[in-house]
């Protein structure tokens, strides 16, 4: 097996460049020829037809359904309602708890897999024996789907059978068995614990590659000025390493938003409705039949992702003088 | 930073890469544990952590009482199509992104980043619709080729990253020597890209085994039916089978996690190659 042989480096750039270079081509540029135009066109061709079809021709038909009326009671009304699904979500009282446990799902999820996913890496960075089995270990949650983690965890906090009551017990930790999923503050906890249990993998990869990509120069330079462990970490490790903390985050925040699958396999958005997050409300308000709801709920997701990633990016971007 | 270590900040570190391990490790042994529990065992009371007696009873009921083998056939058919024509597919776009500059570039990679912004819930109505109109519905090419356009957009840009890491001046010579940009691309670029192929072709599988409302949409006759769909519909039943959902939970996880065994390198490579590079 030589993905777990321990002398392989894993997640090994294998000529480590400064994260600022532009990819190899430098500054050459070509002329438009109509024969160059043909073969970009051509190898693009397939890629575009089948998201074209598949993806964004259904997306932006089930998007102006955010507008209409259209409700499996009764199909044949289908008119223009112009904001009446948006203002029907707002005036939901549950509104307020879905995007309350969204905010929640996002930042109780990514902070603390930022923060695991850090260490984790900063602690893979020397080899030791094994290095390769344990990255490989590590890595499993990431090929189990989202729906089967529910699942996996609804078990491991059921009230009665479930592991998690029973090793809090014998631990001592707690008296009586903890009804998890029974009571929204404590559900919440336990869908956001199974996604972490999910997550940290993918941090850790990305920041331990980037982190081997740092010279070891940049280490013994800064030790040579008695920069200490800390201001090495902030000063050094995190801006040469920025692009990727920036993109990973954004990608995983991105990610999480669109993750109903694991809340639907672990409570349904339950007890009383309150784990719904945005897109498992989707879910419901699809179920109950409301398409023009339940559209209007994705433009809300996609318009308030895209204010995100454009914030992020913008208060993220690179400040020369920090680098140099 | 990286200097020497101490004793006690290896230990310290061990500590926690172990904490980690068992906490990773922790939840996918039970769901093995309870899968191998006689059907009785599941609620008694202390709770067994090994399984005793060792019983295959609740693997038995998933082909004897439902078509269990019938819906892994699918997923796998669905799934290797699916992965190997969205890498294929993703490849020439990967590698024409990585290449050339032209205007509407950062327009698609835009595009691109988008599609993971919307929630599938919006797009499932319109499919549907669509797929009626193709007469794709409960069909699994239909799957398959909605799968190939869901892969595409990240594929592309994690391969887009591969081939950017790759000097140019490899097609280049061999086009000098005669061969088109396409022979090229396929006898020259190919096997330098075996790791990023397998990377790409191994996180489009996984994708594809694992998705869930699409195929619960798109398929509803049993004989076409895919492991996810199955899954859920043992979880629509008010009491669930703990015994028979562990068995299918551990018959489901276990194929993609062996491919992540065995080239959990590749895929790491894959997943990082783009980003780090940024």
């Amino acid at each position: 097996m030589a993905a777990t042989s321990p002398t392989t480096g894993p997640a090994q750039t294998r000529r480590p460049r400064p994260a600022t270079t532009s990819p190899g081509r430098g500054g050459r540029r070509r002329e438009f020829t109509t024969r160059r135009g043909l073969v970009i066109a051509a190898y693009l061709a397939p890629a575009a037809i089948f998201v074209a079809i598949f993806t964004y021709y259904p997306v932006l038909a089930g998007g102006q359904m955010a507008f209409r009326n259209w409700k499996l009671t009764d199909l044949t009304d289908t008119s223009w309602v112009g904001l009446d699904n948006f203002r029907a979500i707002v005036a939901d009282p549950a509104w307020g708890t879905v995007l309350g446990n969204t905010v929640v799902w996002v930042v109780g999820s990514i902070v603390p897999q930022l923060v695991i996913g850090f260490a984790l890496a900063l602690w893979l960075r020397r080899r030791f024996r094994f290095r390769g089995l344990y990255q490989a270990l590590i890595f499993f949650p990431w090929a189990v789907s989202g729906f089967l983690i529910g699942i996996l965890f609804r078990w491991l906090f059921n009230s009665e059978f479930g592991a998690v009551n029973d090793l809090l017990q014998k631990a001592g930790l707690i008296d009586e068995p903890i009804p998890w999923l029974a009571s929204p503050g404590t559900a919440m906890t336990a869908v956001v614990i199974a996604n972490i249990w999910y997550g940290v993998t993918f941090f850790a990869i990305m920041i331990l590659a980037a982190l081997q990509s740092i010279p070891d120069e940049l280490y013994e330079a800064a030790a040579l000025d008695g920069a200490g462990r800390t201001r090495t970490l902030f000063q050094i490790v995190i801006p040469y390493i920025r692009t990727t903390l920036v993109l990973t985050v954004l990608l995983r925040v991105i990610w999480t938003f669109n993750f109903p699958d694991l809340i639907f396999g672990m409570t349904g958005g339950g007890p009383n409705d309150e784990t719904h997050i945005v897109t498992t409300w989707m879910i419901k308000t699809t179920q109950q039949g409301d398409y023009g709801r339940a559209s209007a709920l994705g433009l809300i997701v996609v318009a308030g992702l895209l204010v995100f990633a454009v914030f992020f990016l913008l208060a993220t971007r690179e400040r020369r003088e920090v680098r140099s | 930073m990286i200097g020497k270590e101490t004793t006690a900040g290896r230990a310290t570190r061990f500590a926690f890469l172990g904490l980690w391990l068992l906490f990773t490790a922790f939840p996918l042994y039970w769901i093995a544990v309870t899968s191998l529990k006689a059907p009785g065992d599941i609620f008694s009371y202390p709770i067994a952590y090994w399984p005793e007696p060792f019983s295959l009873e609740n693997y038995r009921g998933l082909f004897d009482k439902a078509d269990f083998g019938v819906y892994l056939t699918n997923s796998l058919l669905v799934s290797t199509v699916a992965a190997t024509l969205a890498t294929a597919i993703s490849m020439l776009s990967g590698y024409v992104l990585a290449r050339f500059e032209f205007r509407t570039k950062s327009a698609l990679l835009m595009a691109a980043l988008v599609t993971q912004m919307i929630p599938s819930f919006i797009a499932l109505g319109p499919l549907y619709l669509l797929m009626t109109d193709l007469g794709l519905v409960d069909n699994r090419i239909g799957l398959v080729v909605v799968y190939v356009a869901v892969c595409i957009p990240f594929c592309t840009v994690m391969l887009r990253g591969f081939f950017a890491n790759i000097p140019e001046a490899l097609e280049e010579a061999a086009m000098i020597d005669g061969l088109s940009r396409f022979s090229a691309l396929f006898r020259v670029l190919l096997p330098v890209m075996r790791p990023g192929i397998a990377a790409a072709f191994i996180f489009n599988f996984v994708n594809c085994w694992n998705e869930l409302f699409l195929s619960v949409t798109l398929m509803n006759s049993d004989a076409n039916k895919t492991v996810p769909t199955a899954l859920n519909g043992f979880i629509s039943s008010f009491n669930i089978d703990w015994g028979s959902m562990s068995a299918a939970a551990v018959l489901t996880i276990a194929p993609t996690m062996l491919l992540f065994a065995f080239a959990s390198r590749h895929i790491v490579q894959g997943l990082t190659s783009g980003a780090v590079k940024g």
